[in-house]
């Protein structure tokens, strides 16, 4: 494995890790959007702020890791899909911004009105941006990203692919924060809480898995040498994903509840190493290889110790963080 | 050109805003836990009370900071892509660094925060130390990219002008690092100091001379009027380290026509082409002020090339004079504060004093937006000073003034929504003095899950 492989691994391992913690984040939103009317949804929106609140700034930050070391390690790719998707990307940003105020203007303001528009904001731009995320994502799996960049504002991410990928986005996160919800309502000891949310992990299950047949169809049209990689070499993840994916559903219905996490987290991480199998060699398929788009091995071996440091010191700060919050020792 | 205005607007002002966030970010955990720390100490609950309502308005400072610098982050590529895909591999290397302490720092800030019932106090103090140490490394990093942008070193060209080879400590530890990382983490202690003192200084005015707000005065101002001299220092060693390494910067900021010596220095004024007018003019100070003598030569706009001379030349000399002015003033109420305290261990009397206090927090931002107005434009046309100009950086997306026009509105809504939001709580608390939730360190059995 050469360094930019290695630096390229190091990306899908953040995104990964953004795809789970701050995806389940975004999920919560979801959930908190549709919770129903204040006196119907107290309980459950009041779960999911205390769920949500220590930790979801630190889950934030995986999402600007992926950018520093997408632009430090493949600074090419960077500016091509940066000059290419800006509309999602802006949008995404926009998402970013509200999602975040939104959330924690929310639980600093007392006044019932101005909790519902902001709980609102929240929710709403909790569903755009995975949405926007995913169009980005999707454009780039189906070719759309020329490799010097400025490609075509619109058609890139307009497209069937992009938008299912999108719409994927959405749904494979709330499915993860169902999932999550469970399991920290099951904690609180509310039996009502806890069937709640299986119920909402069997919905976003069933639209997930829905939409990931429909793109892997327009993988096939769209992204060929995705879809065709994927088939191949991506096989054995993409099976991972669905045994993953029935042993959730197996285990919700038999009310087994701690596999839950790792097999739902295990689904969803198969999904995106899957489509870095299927897009290797290629960041830009397939106009910009890996290696074609790498910085000089300098800053890449920068980035690997970067990254060496990172598993030392913040890995078992964030393992901290989580083991104190599961534990329920932090608190407003 | 429209396009390039627009986006070094939108960058301009996304900036401003967001400075002020992460200089809160950087310096605010210091006072926080030294407040915490005169709590534990002394037994002391007004400041313990302190501390935990300001961890309180941090966290609300601190997720508006994490969103607006993530909107950063993205208009690098958003605004610059040519920048990045060029110069990625070098500038880059600075922010892989800054990732790991905010990372850090937002992990140990969420144990602090939310902490404070649950943990014992002590390791609750020390739960909240990393984010000191991850608040300075961050100001770090984020700021030697800056100055490698001024002092650009530590990669090679090949003919195309594409970097082939970096010498990532060569980057991180570049010219201007060494004056322009301790001048803006001492910035940061300034504004939050300042800031924090003058909310409790207007409180004061308004009557409420009980201790908590006398302590709220004095811990963050006591901080401050301690960093300001030092600040005073490296300004003043940081322009002779301009006028070295950016000599078009410091004739832009000090509005020199003429290379020679006998250079005047000019206070205020309007910059022409032929002289300053309406300013102070204090003959040979300024070849003193770079070279400790009168016959110091200093680079005149005249030796740099027209078309590598930075704009708004008038802006930039005013936004210079206005941040040491502000500099001087912020010493001079320190002064003033330590020779009270001194002679009578006591808080100033007159309400002059409450009042100076009250718009130093205002003041101190101006000093700050001043001081990276004279960073940034005099930088220009550069955006890698000789390497790369900012016109050939910016992207070719349609609609930046759009989208600078609903940045400005969203932002306008940001900065009001957080204002009133700390306003609210700090209302709440004074209402409710008694409330429970805020005694810290309740009783460990509710840990019990």
């Amino acid at each position: 494995m050469s360094r930019a492989d290695l630096a390229a691994a190091i990306l899908w391992v953040g995104a990964t890790l953004y795809a789970l913690f701050g995806g389940a984040d975004f999920g919560a939103g979801l959930w908190d959007l549709g919770a129903g009317d204040d006196e119907r949804g107290e309980q459950r929106r009041a779960l999911i702020q205390r769920s949500l609140t220590p930790v979801w700034e630190a889950n934030h930050v995986w999402l600007i890791f992926i950018l520093v070391v997408l632009w430090t390690a493949f600074p090419d790719a960077f500016g091509a899909i940066m000059s290419t998707l800006y509309v999602p990307i802006a949008l995404a940003a926009l998402g970013i911004v509200l999602r975040g105020t939104g959330f924690a203007f929310r639980k600093s303001i007392r006044s019932p009105r101005l909790r519902r528009v902001m709980g609102r904001t929240f929710g709403l731009s909790s569903v755009l941006t995975p949405f926007f995320m995913g169009t980005v994502v999707g454009a780039i799996a189906a070719g759309n990203v020329p490799a010097h960049g400025d490609g075509s504002t619109f058609p890139s991410w307009i497209q069937t692919l992009p938008v299912m990928v999108g719409g994927l986005f959405v749904a494979s996160s709330a499915y993860l924060a169902a999932i999550f919800l469970v399991g920290d309502a099951r904690r609180g000891g509310d039996a009502d809480l806890e069937s709640y949310f299986v119920r909402q992990a069997f919905s976003a299950a069933a639209v997930a898995g829905a939409l990931a047949a429909v793109a892997l169809v327009t993988l096939h049209s769209e992204a060929p040498y995705v879809y065709d990689r994927l088939l191949d070499q991506g096989l054995p993840l993409v099976v991972l994903s669905s045994l993953c994916g029935i042993g959730v559903l197996v285990s919700l219905l038999r009310g087994w509840r701690r596999p839950l996490r790792p097999l739902a987290g295990g689904a969803v991480a198969a999904v995106i190493w899957g489509w870095g199998v299927a897009q290797f060699p290629y960041l830009l398929p397939t106009s910009l290889r890996i290696d074609q788009a790498a910085a000089p091995s300098p800053t890449l071996d920068a980035v690997l110790i970067v990254f060496v440091i990172a598993a030392i010191v913040v890995l078992p700060a964030l393992g901290l963080l989580y083991w104190l919050s599961q534990r329920e020792l932090l608190g407003e | 050109m429209t396009n390039l205005l627009a986006a070094r607007e939108l960058m301009a002002f996304t900036l401003a805003f967001h400075i002020v966030l992460a200089c809160l970010g950087v310096a605010l955990p210091a006072m926080i836990l030294t407040a915490n720390w005169l709590g534990l100490r002394r037994d002391d609950a007004d400041a313990m009370r302190l501390a935990r309502r300001w961890s309180k308005a941090m966290g609300v400072t601190f997720a508006v900071g994490a969103v607006t610098g993530t909107v950063l982050s993205f208009e690098f590529g958003l605004l610059w892509p040519n920048f990045m895909s060029r110069f990625g591999d070098a500038f880059g290397i600075a922010f892989a660094v800054e990732g790991l302490f905010f990372f850090t720092e937002a992990i140990f800030l969420a144990i602090y925060i939310y902490g404070w019932k649950r943990l014992s106090g002590w390791a609750h103090f020390w739960s909240g130390v990393p984010m000191v140490i991850t608040g300075i490394g961050g100001a770090f990093s984020v700021v030697t990219a800056n100055s490698w942008m001024n002092a650009p070193q530590g990669f090679t060209l090949d003919a195309a002008g594409r970097v082939v080879e970096t010498e990532p400590f060569k980057v991180l530890f570049n010219p201007a690092w060494s004056y322009e990382v301790p001048h803006m983490i001492l910035a940061a202690y300034m504004v939050v100091g300042f800031l924090v003192a003058s909310i409790y200084a207007v409180g004061m005015l308004r009557g409420r001379h009980d201790r908590l707000h006398r302590l709220g005065l004095l811990i963050p101002l006591t901080i401050a009027c301690i960093v300001t001299p030092i600040q005073l220092f490296v300004g003043d060693t940081a322009a002779r380290e301009v006028a070295d390494h950016q000599p078009a910067k410091f004739a832009g900021m000090e509005c020199i026509q003429e290379t020679g010596d006998d250079q005047t220095e000019y206070v205020g004024g309007i910059c022409t082409s032929d002289g300053v007018k309406a300013s102070i003019p204090i003959p040979g100070l300024d070849s003193y002020l770079v070279g400790f003598s009168k016959s110091t030569e200093v680079t005149g706009l005249n030796d740099i090339p027209a078309d590598e001379r930075p704009p708004a030349n008038t802006l930039l000399h005013l936004a210079f004079d206005a941040m040491v002015g502000i500099g001087t003033a912020l010493l001079a109420l320190g002064v003033w504060f330590g020779f009270v305290w001194w002679r009578r261990r006591e808080i100033p009397r007159t309400p002059w004093f409450l009042r100076a206090v009250a718009v130093s927090g205002v003041g101190a931002i101006l000093a700050l937006w001043f001081g990276w107005i004279v960073t940034e434009v005099g930088r220009q046309p550069w955006i890698v000073q000789g390497y790369m100009r900012t016109s050939e950086a910016v992207t070719e997306a349609k609609g930046i003034w759009f989208a600078f026009a609903g940045v400005l509105l969203l932002y306008a809504a940001l900065g009001t929504g957080a204002i009133l939001v700390l306003r609210a709580m700090s209302r709440r608390w004074r209402d409710d003095e008694a409330d429970e939730a805020e005694v810290p360190y309740g009783p460990q059995e509710a840990a019990a899950p």
